[in-house]
């Protein structure tokens, strides 16, 4: 493929939601790439620093000579540059919209939610996250319908970008619901959602990728440690 | 050749986010029909089309409905290709997007919850205020006139509010944050910003805008919250 002289690296964590966006894009479109393990616990790296000075958080994409930062702005990237099919973006402009609507949705409310759950100071917080989570799954629900049109995922055919938005999450749904003892994923209310999960997870862009339960779940349990036992946030 | 197509906004008359929307379009030489919701008692039109947020902008195309200031943007240049808004780059589109959504989370989120709040939430807020703009201002000082180069383009669009709203939420809430001693480059953008054709003449009057903040900032003030959306 053209490009395929130029270096391209992913700065990341194994269990970070928002970089495993970047490595599905780079999957679907069979980009080689290297992957640097930030150990965020231990500091971050000079690459880091230099490559993303604004926000020092990862994931990101390293081009040659540029940065990309900004888990979805990657995604777009990633499909603008290796622009030959499949396309994460559909070709017409409502879809493309649509597609997009969701995100600061995702990031900002739901997933915000769902992390709350965890760590909720309270039954009546705890109640509130989860009461969000779920209300935020049943519009999923109606717009995977709609987005979908019968077809495996929301993107059709093919993994595209709300698939990739959303699925991101479902390692860290997966451990909630684990340590929760609750479903937050259904039969009953989630139908769909539930069967598009499991698709999304063994799909080849994805499987790799995607942490195992147990290990996020050691993970956020280490997390909750720490934070209980530590300093103040930075 | 096209059949006349029909595009219709919903908006609030003192929101940035609508008055974005207005300006992709009038850049783009789009005719609309511009609908005024009022948000504190909100239609079953704006249920209907937005039921997920329920807030303006939303803009309806030939009965095909977007929500999401910075969504609508994007679908506007892409389906109306004259005078583009984003560069044709990917790295470009890259950038513009990336301080795009900066300006939005860092100096627009920080300046509103600066406004809306007292005592030691105000001043934290106003210093992540003033730190992002002055990452902004780092940014500003390489640019000839607009980030989209000779003309305004999505990142212009976006932190386009800054030129107008920010003065007033500055007397509103007794703040100072557009210094024009530290932000020498900032101020510039935002002067030919501000006499730019399509902009000038857009905002909606001073003295109605001061009101209006003052008693947002009041109401919002008066209970305790964390860092809020407008």
């Amino acid at each position: 493929m053209a490009k395929s002289d130029v270096k391209v690296k992913v700065l990341g964590t194994w269990s970070s939601p928002f970089v495993m966006r970047a490595r599905i894009a780079l999957n679907i479109k069979s980009v080689n790439y290297e992957f640097l393990q930030e150990r965020l616990w231990e500091g971050k790296s000079e690459l880091l620093l230099k490559s993303n000075p604004v926000h020092r958080k990862v994931p990101v994409l390293i081009h040659g000579d540029k940065s990309i930062c900004e888990s979805l702005i990657i995604v777009q990237y990633i499909n603008e540059v290796w622009s030959f099919a499949p396309s994460i973006l559909p070709s017409d402009p409502h879809e493309r919209a649509t597609s997009r609507f969701w995100a600061p949705y995702l990031d900002e409310k739901w997933f915000p939610s769902l992390r709350t759950i965890g760590v909720a100071q309270g039954e009546d917080a705890r109640k509130a996250a989860i009461a969000q989570v779920e209300e935020g799954l049943l519009l999923l629900e109606e717009a995977f319908g709609k987005c979908s049109k019968g077809k495996p995922f929301f993107g059709g055919d093919q993994i595209g970008y709300l698939d990739i938005a959303f699925g991101c999450f479902l390692g860290w749904l997966r451990v909630t619901e684990k340590m929760s003892g609750m479903k937050l994923l259904s039969i009953s209310k989630t139908p769909s959602l539930l069967k598009w999960a499991d698709r999304f997870c063994s799909d080849i862009a994805v499987k790799d990728v995607m942490p195992e339960t147990e290990k996020l779940a050691e993970f956020a349990k280490m997390i909750m440690a720490k934070m209980r036992g530590a300093a103040p946030p930075k | 050749m096209a059949a006349k197509e029909e595009v219709k906004l919903l908006g609030f008359w003192v929101s940035p986010f609508v008055l974005r929307v207005e300006w992709a379009l009038k850049i783009k030489g789009v005719k609309y029909e511009y609908i005024e919701e009022d948000i504190f008692d909100k239609s079953t039109l704006l249920m209907e089309l937005n039921p997920v947020h329920r807030k303006v902008p939303v803009l309806v195309h030939d009965g095909t409905v977007i929500a999401e200031s910075f969504v609508i943007l994007e679908y506007i240049d892409e389906t109306w290709k004259q005078n583009p808004l984003l560069p044709q780059d990917p790295y470009q589109r890259a950038l513009a997007r990336f301080w795009a959504k900066f300006a939005e989370e860092k100096i627009f989120e920080g300046a509103w919850n600066a406004l809306c709040s007292q005592g030691e939430e105000k001043q934290k807020a106003l210093q992540q205020t003033i730190e992002a703009v002055e990452t902004l201002e780092g940014e500003l000082q390489w640019k000839q006139q607009f980030f989209g180069g000779e003309s305004i383009g999505y990142t212009d669009i976006i932190l386009g509010w800054i030129s107008y709203y920010l003065p007033i939420w500055e007397e509103v809430g007794s703040m100072k944050i557009l210094d024009p001693v530290k932000f020498p480059a900032t101020v510039a953008w935002i002067n030919r910003f501000l006499k730019h054709p399509v902009i000038k003449d857009t905002f909606p009057r001073r003295e109605m805008m001061l009101v209006y903040f003052h008693q947002r900032s009041e109401a919002l003030g008066s209970t305790s919250h964390g860092w809020l959306r407008v």
